[in-house]
């Protein structure tokens, strides 16, 4: 009996490492959607991007260069850990070629290190810390559909040029919130503006009174919310109860997405002013776009989404350009190549990896405005990508010649 | 001498698993959460203290490896020392307000203050934030031992586990061990036959919370990284966790729900939203049907098996022996 079992262990172990084998045999270009599909952004990423990097590869024919392409998917939960955990494992005995979404920034820059390490690729669509461009960027190492930098430049510098020039700031007290408002501040200021105060909120918060009772007497034109997630939610719908945005105070919200969009509701959030890489309704193409992912998922689609779908599809062209899935190879074509889709229309990948593509700025439609399920937003302006990003040589991006 | 056998056994397994193709760093982690959840289960399994606030010793231990080592440039030993010291300092300081209380309010204690550490570490700013610490190099073992290679460090986390592990088992045997057990049972007859519970419990915080801070500096060497999942109070909610299920009071029960939990959070990453799901589930389970946690129902089913009387009366010994005093 024992022996037997030992036998059948033995057998086992063999076929495990067989399989192994067969995986690293690169047959096979795999591409990993690394995201939060439990937690509190599953809504924004999460199965979406696993669907979205699904259809592209679809769109793209299911092969590249003879070789068959595919896609798996797992739940980092947020924990920086487990996702470098899962990282390594992919890259080193699943033969995964390219890991993408990375929702959560500790998340992202955990799996940045690994796959440098590996000289693999990771393109980061879900996370938006300025930090994967900067310090931490790498040959093999992308950024994809946006970062703090351009949300923050993005409505600051729009809002103040519409008139709201005075500023007070609701910021979550940890290093997220003070970036975006360091960054969002210093374009006001720029830009003629005026900052009359900010007030640090903890992180996270379910209680706005008191500071939006301060952003109110500060009579500010401008309430900028340098928060993200559930404290936005709570931010906004706590000033819409307070009257704030009926009497003539706007909110700014520096990173919001349409989902959390649709889950206020217009009339909660309407007039509100954000930034975003992508808006469904913009166009033709990308109205086809979301009309097939709204198909499959129920919703549609946020900029982390398209983000994923575009730099998946990129991902694949530029194998076939460079006739290889070795990472610095195709790397190197990811920076040569122009970035043309529904995404992004003239977007191009710089040496830090950042892809530079236009931006929109946005208003939330009133309720009275809005023609159909989803009619959420209408774009006030674009920003060129050169002017959304932050500028190569103020990265300190080690890859940077200065 | 059954125990023995079981000890070497576990122990050539623990050698040998890296070569039956499990992936080396799972069983890092493993080994990690292992040592945590034995370190946790010396104050709640053997001195029935249950601290909400473990956390606070494994995250910020983490940090403090992962700063010196990234930034000070420390060797991977010096860092693990040091940031087992501070969780110590930090375990006497928390201990020495904790333990004047009892049950809820101890609890309730170790939580409010691994709070505090927690938004230290969200604001300090050698943490980065939630950005953590991140591309912590793991360096060279005493100089040369290059830790990059995954064997390498699989050994050294095997090595400050068995230490570690050996730590608790040599405490939890020891006279000082029997009256941490008398504390658990009884506090106010340990009182009454001239203990000073106190000093005692104190000293059992402290050396749990250092071993705790061991095994977050082991782990952020592993990881290459120090994040703030490390210090946030889910973590504190996870080795509770892993104790009961592994079998609280156990020696190596802990190191059993932790390998499981890791397990599950590993393998089943790739089912989405199940994990969390599957995590609660088994948790349910084990505390309606297996109260005493995986380990602890073998224990006693191998027990009830024995015609034998359970438990073998202990040998009551003065009380000076113990104590010293």
């Amino acid at each position: 009996m024992n022996f037997k079992q030992a036998l059948l262990g033995a057998a086992c172990a063999m076929m495990m490492a067989g399989a192994a084998q067969a995986q690293i045999s690169d047959n096979k270009v795999k591409i990993g959607v690394l995201t939060d599909l439990s937690g509190t952004y599953s809504d924004l990423s999460g199965q979406g991007s696993v669907v979205a990097a699904e259809m592209a590869v679809a769109d793209f024919g299911g092969k590249v260069k003879g070789a068959a392409v595919e896609v798996v998917s797992a739940d980092h939960q947020n924990k920086a850990d487990i996702s470098s955990a899962i990282a390594r494992k992919w890259y080193d005995s699943e033969g995964v070629d390219v890991i993408t979404d990375l929702v959560t920034s500790a998340v992202a820059l955990a799996v940045r290190e690994v796959a440098r390490e590996r000289k693999k690729i990771d393109i980061v669509s879900g996370a938006a810390s300025t930090a994967l461009t900067g310090k931490a960027c790498s040959e093999t190492g992308f950024h994809w559909a946006y970062d703090t930098y351009a949300m923050a430049v993005g409505t600051g510098k729009a809002v103040v040029k519409q008139g709201g020039d005075s500023w007070f700031f609701l910021t979550a007290d940890y290093a997220f919130g003070h970036a975006l408002e360091g960054d969002t501040a210093a374009v006001v200021k720029e830009n003629g503006g005026k900052v009359v105060g900010q007030v640090r909120h903890p992180f996270p918060n379910a209680d706005f009174s008191s500071f939006l009772l301060q952003a109110q007497a500060s009579k500010a034109k401008i309430i900028g919310l340098a928060n993200a997630g559930q404290d936005t939610i709570n931010a906004i719908k706590q000033a819409k109860e307070f009257g704030i945005t009926d009497s003539g105070q706007s909110l700014a919200s520096l990173l919001i997405f349409i989902t959390d969009i649709h889950s206020l509701g217009l009339d909660t959030a309407k007039d509100l002013l954000m930034t975003t890489g992508f808006y469904w309704d913009a166009d033709d193409e990308s109205r086809a776009f979301a009309k097939r992912f709204k198909e499959k998922t129920g919703k549609m689609p946020t900029m982390i989404h398209a983000g994923v779908y575009s730099s998946v599809m990129q991902y694949l062209k530029a194998i076939d350009a460079a006739g290889t899935d070795e990472g610095v190879a195709v790397s190197a074509k990811l920076r040569e190549m122009p970035v043309k889709d529904f995404f992004a229309k003239d977007g191009k990948v710089r040496a830090d990896g950042r892809m530079v593509h236009d931006m929109y700025l946005a208003q939330v439609k009133k309720p009275a405005e809005s023609k159909q399920p989803w009619d959420y937003l209408k774009v006030v302006r674009t920003i060129p990508g050169d002017e959304a990003y932050r500028p190569l040589e103020k990265g300190d991006c080690p890859l940077v010649k200065k | 001498m059954n125990g023995r056998i079981i000890a070497a056994a576990a122990l050539a397994i623990g050698i040998l698993a890296p070569f039956t193709g499990i992936y080396t760093v799972f069983l890092m982690k493993a080994l990690c959460f292992a040592l945590f959840a034995c370190a946790f289960n010396l104050l709640l399994g053997f001195a029935g203290l249950l601290s909400f606030g473990h956390a606070a010793f494994f995250g910020l231990a983490a940090y403090v490896t992962a700063h010196g080592v990234k930034e000070w440039g420390l060797t991977p030993e010096l860092g693990i020392l040091a940031g087992t010291a501070v969780a110590a300092v930090l375990g006497l300081g928390f201990g020495g307000l904790a333990i004047r209380r009892q049950g809820i309010y101890f609890a309730m204690i170790t939580l409010a203050l691994s709070q505090m550490v927690y938004f230290f570490c969200l604001q300090a700013p050698f943490t980065h934030g939630e950005d953590g610490i991140q591309a912590v190099p793991r360096g060279y073992l005493f100089g040369f031992i290059d830790l990059m290679q995954p064997m390498n460090m699989y050994y050294t986390v095997l090595a400050i586990f068995v230490f570690g592990f050996a730590v608790i088992h040599r405490a939890v045997h020891s006279p000082f061990g029997q009256v941490l057990k008398a504390i658990r049972d009884n506090e106010q007859r340990a009182i009454s036959l001239g203990y000073r519970t106190e000093r005692y419990k104190l000293a059992a915080f402290v050396l749990s919370a250092a071993l705790a801070g061991m095994a977050g500096s082991t782990k952020a060497l592993v990881f290459q990284l120090a994040s703030l999942t490390d210090a946030h109070w889910h973590a504190s909610g996870e080795v509770v966790l892993m104790t009961l299920l592994g079998g609280m009071g156990t020696i190596a029960g802990p190191a059993v729900g932790a390998f499981l939990v890791v397990a599950i959070q590993n393998y089943l990453a790739e089912s989405g939203a199940w994990v969390t799901i599957i995590q609660g589930v088994i948790f349910i389970i084990v505390v309606l049907s297996f109260r005493r946690g995986i380990l602890g129902e073998v224990v006693g089913f191998v027990a009830k098996r024995k015609a034998t009387p359970a438990a073998k009366p202990l040998e009551p010994r003065p009380a000076s022996a113990i104590t010293g005093e």
